[in-house]
């Protein structure tokens, strides 16, 4: 109990810091704008429609903007080394991993809604319910995406060049939930049968429940001195 | 607000703790303990170990050996240990984005107090910052900072108060309210460990002097005398 409330508070605190200067959130909103922008334009325009690039360029747009929301989670408790404040609290260390991650999670969300109307106006997707399933799997590996970021996040944000190197860790460990986001999608605007999209929704929620329990136990190692 | 009277003695319990970076060694083998009532000057050179140790009392540092313990809690397995520690050092460990009244707030959530708003309240009228209550931190002067940063460090009036050159940077205003608060704690039966290069910031309230030297005590005993006495004797030790 006294972990969860330790954990809402952090939460609470970081969206709360977020919407004053809503620095993520602007940075990673332009920047789903422009990376889909670029894609339409990077083809042969003759021999690839956008359709065959649409299911892939969703999920790499929602892995890079999600880095741009994880790598400012653990840079503003350098300010001042505010972390310190939160490791002296008397609540499990456990609590700071789960109050990050949820903050994390509701900001890539947000990213994921800003980022999805603009996907299905640049890319020409037909407005169905199977829209609503590429929804759904984009918020069941955001949580993925954010447990194994918020946990990479924390180990990097001791070191000089946390910025530059949050990504080159990451992202290999993010390429199982793009592949299966992507797979989910495909299958989804193909209008194929539920059938042929379960055992990639098994993958996104095995990596959820894997980076979810590998994070909780590893965090207090991680940020320890 | 003094501290709450102690119920275990003593209050900090550090028992040879040895921790290296790399192949340094910043502590080895050192052992402290610390009694209600007790004030803790600790000095020692550059790259003596002081603030590994203390960051070690307060559960920041896991020490390779040895354990520490905070009013008989084992401060790396218990967080309930850490209830009982108040810390301040050079950095404000506050968010620069948020208010004094939004970090403070944020604070008596870490710590689950009751009665948050009044202690609020009260801790910003004591660390002269009622004015600036709902301002962002961003700005604030180095002295407006760190009375914020010792109203954070107390707001849940811990038994034992750590801390690391807390006068790094004040102006002589902001020294002497920091040297009473100390003063105080002591008076009301808390235990302090101060870091600092300058024995003078808090030489009259000290009871006790622990000079470390590479990792190692190499000096503990009770403070006696006049600082300069000290002075001649500590340089004595660094030369040696």
């Amino acid at each position: 109990m006294i972990g969860i409330r330790a954990a809402l508070a952090i939460a609470a605190k970081d969206l709360r810091i977020e919407a004053r200067h809503r620095t993520a959130l602007l940075t990673a909103g332009a920047f789903v704008v422009l990376v889909q922008l670029v894609f339409v334009f990077a083809r042969d325009t003759a021999s690839v429609g956008l359709m065959a690039l649409a299911p892939s360029v969703l999920w790499v747009t929602l892995a890079l903007s999600s880095l741009l929301v994880l790598n400012r989670a653990f840079l503003l408790e350098r300010e001042n080394a505010a972390l310190e404040a939160i490791l002296l609290a008397p609540v499990p260390r456990g609590a700071l991993f789960w109050g990050k991650w949820l903050a994390n999670t509701i900001l890539v969300l947000v990213v994921i809604a800003i980022a999805f109307p603009i996907w299905v106006v640049f890319f020409n997707v037909e407005p169905s319910s199977a829209l609503l399933g590429v929804l759904g799997a984009a918020a069941l590996a955001a949580a993925g995406f954010t447990a194994a970021g918020t946990l990479f996040a924390a180990i990097t944000a001791r070191t000089r060049y946390a910025e530059l190197l949050l990504p080159v860790l990451l992202l290999p460990f993010l390429i199982p939930p793009v592949y299966a986001g992507a797979q989910v999608t495909v299958r989804l605007l193909g209008h194929r049968p539920f059938a042929e999209l379960w055992p990639w929704l098994r993958i996104l929620t095995l990596y959820d429940m894997v980076f979810l329990l590998l994070a909780t136990l590893l965090f207090s190692a991680v940020v320890d001195e | 607000m003094s501290a709450a009277p102690p119920v275990v003695s003593p209050l900090i319990s550090a028992q040879a703790l040895v921790r290296r970076f790399g192949a340094v060694t910043a502590l080895g083998g050192v052992s402290l303990e610390v009694d209600p009532g007790e004030m803790v000057l600790l000095l020692g050179p550059n790259g003596a170990g002081k603030t590994t140790l203390l960051r070690a009392l307060a559960g920041l540092v896991r020490p390779a050996k040895g354990r520490v313990r905070i009013e008989g809690g084992d401060v790396n397995r218990d967080p309930e240990a850490r209830r009982a520690i108040g810390f301040l050092s050079h950095h404000a460990l506050l968010y620069d984005d948020l208010t004094p009244r939004e970090n403070l707030r944020f604070a008596t959530a870490l710590h689950q107090l009751d009665n948050a708003e009044r202690r609020i309240d009260a801790a910003l009228a004591e660390a002269d910052l009622v004015a600036r209550a709902d301002r962002p931190v961003r700005g604030f002067s180095r002295g407006m900072l760190q009375r914020l940063a010792l109203a954070r460090a107390t707001l849940h009036e811990p038994t034992v108060l750590l801390l690391d050159e807390p006068f790094t940077g004040l102006d002589v205003s902001a020294a002497t309210t920091l040297r009473d608060r100390v003063e105080r704690h002591r008076e009301g039966g808390g235990a302090i460990v101060a870091v600092t290069h300058e024995p003078a910031d808090l030489w009259e309230v000290a009871t006790r002097v622990v000079v470390l030297i590479a990792g190692k005590v190499v000096l503990s005993e009770a403070r006696a005398g006049e600082l300069a006495a000290f002075r001649v004797r500590y340089a004595g030790l660094l030369a040696s």
